[in-house]
């Protein structure tokens, strides 16, 4: 703890060149001459945010493209990163659960999220009830791996369990497992840890659109007799369209990029690697940049049409409205 | 990534409940339909969603041997309370002991700049985007919306490399293993998405506020801070919350960025290094991880409402 006031003291010199900085931007844009001051104010205004989209993000990627054509001493090898991708075993591996991991998060947790939200919909104590299933929207992947660790944590079969899952194995006279070694089936577990996080976002949002279905067409529909589950599936969910299909494209671009979860949890061991942990490892642990550019311009490639959608969507729900 | 608001409600209404407001007979018929079988199911996904960290937070209260003796749901049968797991994480100085109050401090030192900055820089750009004229300015400003397409894995390598050459003479200006190269990260990733979020707002402050004040012969940058920015609190609230979280959370700039020393490591770093080196103490581990969440989680509960709002807004990034 000797080096807080040290910590302390260059975060508070780092703030302060900040705000001289920001600072010599405003007097320079206040002062100068009249006929060039909107110009000034502008090109001050921007420079800053300018600059550094254009050294720390398109420069970057166009670099990352350039890469993904490199072998690991830098000369350009064309295409035999995405050959190595797409025939090596364990690459194959690692795109499979990729796919794995974009089909069933945002499926499963859309469908909880909704039947979730449906449910708690106007019933007593709804507030709380959603702060329990969004809470995990709040913290770390890292806290949350640490939590399902905890969770899947296997001892022999002759001693007592710690791990709930393992414990619930015995209960019902099984024998327990070890969840995160044995592949294949732990992909699904360290799936399952996504969904946990992502319901709650997937609740929110669709909770939020239901909300905004008209009372009096739900009520007509209760006057002509609609059982709830009718209701459900000719008011709530044309009505919902869109605030579902956001839900399941934002999951997909969020479950493309997951790192963190794979990371903590078994490092991608066990033929659990999924192509951003990968990128990682290749591109910082490996010594292969080459083909963690190569990772990463997949994982851009796979993203795009996505967010592509995603932006489409919401520009004619925008429209409608 | 997505970016315009995603439900008509955005802004105007919380997720709260608002049966206050409903004629009597919307709320009949929704009581009706909400039957007691889907109450029942909704509690009981509730409680497989809440299990998972009750059972950790109630762990991290419990001696070692009781721990590694038996699961936390006998909690009740062998009741012993102690806080010797949180002391041991956080301020033992024993060789053994994962040091993790200095992980804290690093995360607060991260993550107050890599908020503070992005908002102002961002601030800045979106005023300009919302209230000035000139050629180009529409398809600079889609051109930055379209750069929250660019997955953060395609700028890490060429960005570190950039950091690490970056000197004067033997001087170097981001030395590997200090807090800059985590800021600028975090602040160029923050960017695209604040400028955009931001902007929506800034645009929508009524253009007379700023011809009165233009009048009166105030200069943009005393518009910016005496107009703008005051007007603008709320979204600047959502969006720093966002980016608070965001920052405190994340894993993936830390590890390329921090030079994995302790004397800059966020603590999620330090704790995803404990699940891997020694997975099986658990007494340090559920401490430790409580220890990590317990800034979002007040962060959360204290700021639910603006939280959601900027999730409703669009608010995702990375």
């Amino acid at each position: 703890m000797e080096d807080l006031g040290e910590k302390f003291l260059q975060v508070v010199i780092a703030m302060a060149i900040f705000a001289a900085v920001i600072g010599i931007i405003m007097l320079l844009v206040d002062r100068a001459p009249k006929s060039f001051r909107d110009k000034a104010t502008i090109i001050g205004f921007l420079a800053p945010a300018a600059i550094l989209l254009i050294i720390g993000m398109v420069w970057p990627a166009l670099q990352t493209t350039f890469l993904a054509f490199t072998d690991r001493d830098g000369n350009i090898n064309g295409i035999d990163n995405f050959i190595w991708m797409f025939t090596e075993p364990t690459a194959l591996v690692t795109l499979r659960n990729t796919v794995l991991w974009v089909i069933l998060v945002p499926t499963i947790s859309t469908i909880i999220g909704l039947v979730y939200a449906v449910f708690i919909d106007k019933a007593h104590g709804e507030r709380v009830l959603k702060a329990l299933v969004f809470m995990p929207m709040a913290i770390s992947m890292v806290g949350a791996g640490i939590i399902w660790n905890f969770m899947y944590a296997y001892r022999g079969a002759e001693q007592e369990q710690i791990g709930l899952v393992n414990q619930i194995l015995v209960w019902f006279g099984s024998e327990p497992r070890q969840f995160l070694l044995e592949a294949p089936g732990n992909t699904f577990f360290l799936i399952a840890v996504m969904v946990w996080i992502q319901v709650g976002f997937a609740m929110v949002i669709l909770s939020a659109a239901i909300k905004g279905i008209p009372a009096d067409i739900v009520e007509a529909s209760r006057l002509d007799g609609a059982t709830a589950w009718q209701q459900f599936w000719s008011i709530t969910i044309p009505s919902i369209r869109g605030a579902l299909v956001v839900v399941v494209t934002t999951i997909t671009i969020i479950t493309l990029k997951v790192f963190d979860i794979v990371r903590t949890m078994t490092a991608g061991n066990y033929d659990t690697s999924v192509i951003a942990n990968e990128m990682y490892t290749q591109a910082f642990r490996a010594n292969e940049p080459g083909r963690g550019a190569a990772l990463a311009l997949i994982l851009f490639l796979m993203v795009l049409p996505v967010v592509i959608y995603n932006a489409r969507v919401l520009k004619k729900q925008k429209e409608i409205r | 990534m997505t970016s315009t608001p995603a439900v008509p409600a955005m802004g105007t209404k919380d997720t709260g409940e608002d049966t206050a407001i409903q004629p009597p007979i919307a709320k009949r018929v929704k009581q009706k339909l909400t039957s007691r079988g889907a109450t029942i199911a909704a509690v009981i996904i509730a409680v497989v969603w809440t299990v998972p960290t009750a059972g950790l937070f109630i762990s991290s209260f419990r001696p070692e041997e009781n721990i590694n003796q038996n699961g936390w749901w006998n909690v009740l049968a062998n009741f012993e309370f102690t806080l010797d797991n949180y002391s041991d994480v956080l301020v033992s100085g024993g060789s053994q002991s994962p040091n993790l109050g200095q992980y804290f401090i690093n995360s607060l030192a991260i993550v107050i700049p890599a908020t503070l900055i992005p908002l102002v820089i961002a601030s800045m750009a979106a005023y300009i985007f919302a209230w000035s004229r000139f050629r180009g300015k529409d398809t600079l400003f889609v051109f930055i919306f379209a750069l929250q397409i660019i997955p953060l894995q395609m700028a890490l390598i060429p960005l570190l490399t950039l950091f690490v050459n970056l000197k004067i003479g033997e001087f170097e200006l981001l030395p590997s293993g200090s807090y800059a190269q985590l800021w600028i990260a975090h602040t160029i990733f923050a960017l695209p998405l604040a400028i955009f979020l931001l902007h929506n707002f800034i645009a929508e402050i009524p253009g007379e506020v700023i011809e009165a004040a233009r009048v009166d012969g105030a200069g943009h940058a005393t518009i910016f801070w005496r107009i703008i920015i005051p007007l603008s609190v709320p979204a600047l609230a959502s969006y720093a919350i966002f980016q608070f979280l965001w920052v405190w959370n994340d894993l993936l700039v830390a590890l390329v960025f921090s030079g994995g020393t302790g004397d800059v490591a966020p603590i999620t770093q330090r704790l995803a290094e404990l699940t891997g080196t020694r997975g099986g103490e658990w007494h340090r581990l559920t401490a430790g991880a409580f220890v990590s969440m317990i800034v979002p989680l007040l962060v959360f509960f204290g700021l639910q409402r603006y939280f959601v709002r900027g999730l409703l807004a669009g608010g995702l990034k990375g």
